[in-house]
């Protein structure tokens, strides 16, 4: 064994198994949140959800994908044979790819050699997670043109110009963490967040506020703090990127009929929901990693290398969570809407929020130039807000009312 | 380590492809195959399928052209600010100024685009 270990070399070795060990674990984690979606959604809607196979329905998922290798694997007379193969393929890859740059772990030592729980930290990782993201594409594309069909096709358009549209958002809304960061490598990212927030200086002679500011030594330095906005901007082009409610316009069940899949059946549209679901674990954890400090928290004595890995998963559980809430919470978007809200406002603010990041975070830039910056910031968003809601525009002046043009435009 | 960074990149591309690959032949292998000729119609709501017939037969607006247009003029956009955005501390502040710059040209062509009703989708 040891000659073999030599022969190959043990880096080699420990990529094989780490590849193993996070393929194994995606299609575990993938159980647990289909499982996990459905008691959610049932607990909301006063169901008792899964409850036949396994504790709780633990095996439930199981049941169901083993079921699905039995189902009739048939295909349309007009679909393109061997695009029609591929196409599921091609969406499920991309989605296991994109965790490759996601670190689930501190660094450990086994045998003399150091270990990162991350399958490779690439020093490129946002842009490859992007590229990543973007591949996902060509499957529903392929899907939609090789199954010869309409609705097929029109899902297939539909979703990757909503896919391409929230990609700007999403490259866009990463910026600013590579400004602040310095760095591209999640690993880079994280290490970044490590510790907690010192050395605020803003409350210093003021009294009271002074010792209030003491608690800032147990806030943990995360990019959430001061990078709230690309968050939003994030989180929202996020979901839409993995077709989930409310951007599950791909597979609108009542104008497209599943959209896409149309005509996947059996074991095929088990790697669309496979890669689907693999989707929402990585834009959480990739969440989790940017803005809420990786794999950081308070660790013990007792295990010490478990407890990095157990505050992963637990905030990137929390996030799994907020996607299946949103399941059962809103309503799907009218398709003028979905592409009103990428195209005219979260690019332009992730635009504007990359730019107030520059700024501020430039070296040599005066104090003059950064309180002017954020006090036009802050009348943009005031002058946003006052022309954009209604209501608010009312109670500035109450003898405006909303026209009907206005409401039809969808300007509100 | 002198290992590649992206070897377990390709380790995965390749474990990913066999599973899927792999379970879709179990698949075959374990399902029944009885086609017939209307199982294998093209989905159409039970009617007769009207137009298309082959892949790409069907017709979609123009309008997904343009998109995808102005995706790749955006999307280039976001490239060329992420070497920026990691190397800005070096730049300082001719850094900054030029970025503004450019920014502010695709912010010109982004309000003609606007203005044009390029972006509106309900006529």
């Amino acid at each position: 064994m040891s000659g073999l270990i030599d022969a190959i070399g043990p880096a080699v070795i420990i990529a094989l198994v780490k590849v193993l060990v996070t393929f194994v674990m995606l299609l575990g984690i993938t159980l647990l949140v289909v499982w996990a979606e459905r008691k959610i959604i049932a607990d909301m809607q006063s169901r008792v959800g899964p409850n036949r196979w396994g504790p709780f329905g633990l095996l439930q998922t199981l049941a169901d994908g083993i079921k699905l290798f039995f189902k009739e694997d048939f295909r349309p007379r007009t679909a393109d044979r061997w695009t029609y193969a591929i196409a599921p393929i091609a969406t499920m890859v991309p989605a296991f790819l994109a965790f490759a740059v996601v670190p689930f772990g501190n660094e450990v030592t086994i045998a003399g050699h150091p270990i990162n729980f991350i399958v490779s930290d690439l020093n490129i990782g946002i842009l490859y997670f992007l590229a990543m993201g973007s591949l996902g594409v060509y499957g529903i594309v392929l899907a939609g043109w090789a199954s010869g069909s309409k609705y097929p096709l029109l899902g297939a358009i539909r979703s990757s110009a909503q896919l391409i549209s929230y990609e700007i958002a999403l490259g866009l809304s990463l910026v600013p963490i590579a400004l602040v960061a310095h760095s591209l490598s999640t690993l880079d990212i994280v290490g970044a967040q490590a510790g907690t927030i010192r050395n605020v200086t803003f409350f210093d002679g003021i009294p009271v506020l002074e010792q209030v500011a003491n608690i800032f030594r147990y806030v943990p330095n995360w990019y959430i703090w001061s990078q709230w906005p690309a968050f939003a901007i994030f989180l929202v082009a996020g979901i839409a990127e993995t077709n989930r409610p409310p951007f599950d316009l791909p597979e609108a069940e009542t104008e497209l009929v599943q959209g896409f899949s149309t005509e996947y059946g059996g074991i095929r549209f088990a790697m669309f929901y496979l890669g689907e679901y693999i989707h929402v674990v990585v834009i959480s954890a990739m969440a989790v990693t940017l803005f809420f400090g990786g794999w950081s928290g308070p660790g013990f004595d007792f295990l010490p290398w478990l407890w990095p890995l157990f505050w992963f998963f637990f905030k990137t559980a929390l996030f799994v969570y907020l996607f299946v809430w949103l399941r059962a919470t809103l309503p799907r978007l009218r398709y003028d809407r979905l592409m009103w809200l990428g195209w005219k406002r979260l690019i332009p603010a992730a635009l504007l929020w990359i730019m107030v990041t520059a700024v501020v975070n430039t070296e040599g830039v005066s104090r003059n130039v950064r309180l002017g910056v954020f006090a036009a910031l802050f009348l943009l968003v005031l002058a946003v807000v006052l022309r954009g809601d209604p209501r608010l525009k009312e109670a500035v002046t109450p003898q405006r009312r909303r026209t009907q043009g206005r409401l039809s435009r969808g300007a509100a | 380590m002198s290992l590649p960074a992206y070897l377990p990149v390709l380790f995965l591309v390749i474990l990913s492809t066999l599973f899927a690959a792999g379970s879709m032949f179990v698949a075959s292998k374990l399902s029944p195959a009885k086609w017939t000729a209307a199982k294998v119609e093209p989905y159409e709501c039970g009617i007769e399928p009207q137009e298309g017939g082959v892949p790409g037969g069907e017709r979609f607006p123009v309008k997904f052209y343009l998109l995808a247009m102005l995706f790749i003029i955006f999307d280039i956009e976001t490239v060329f600010l992420y070497p920026w955005a990691v190397a800005y501390d070096e730049l300082k502040v001719f850094g900054l100024i030029e970025m503004l710059v450019f920014v502010a040209i695709l912010v010109a062509a982004y309000v003609y685009v606007w203005r044009k009703g390029a972006l509106e989708w309900a006529e």
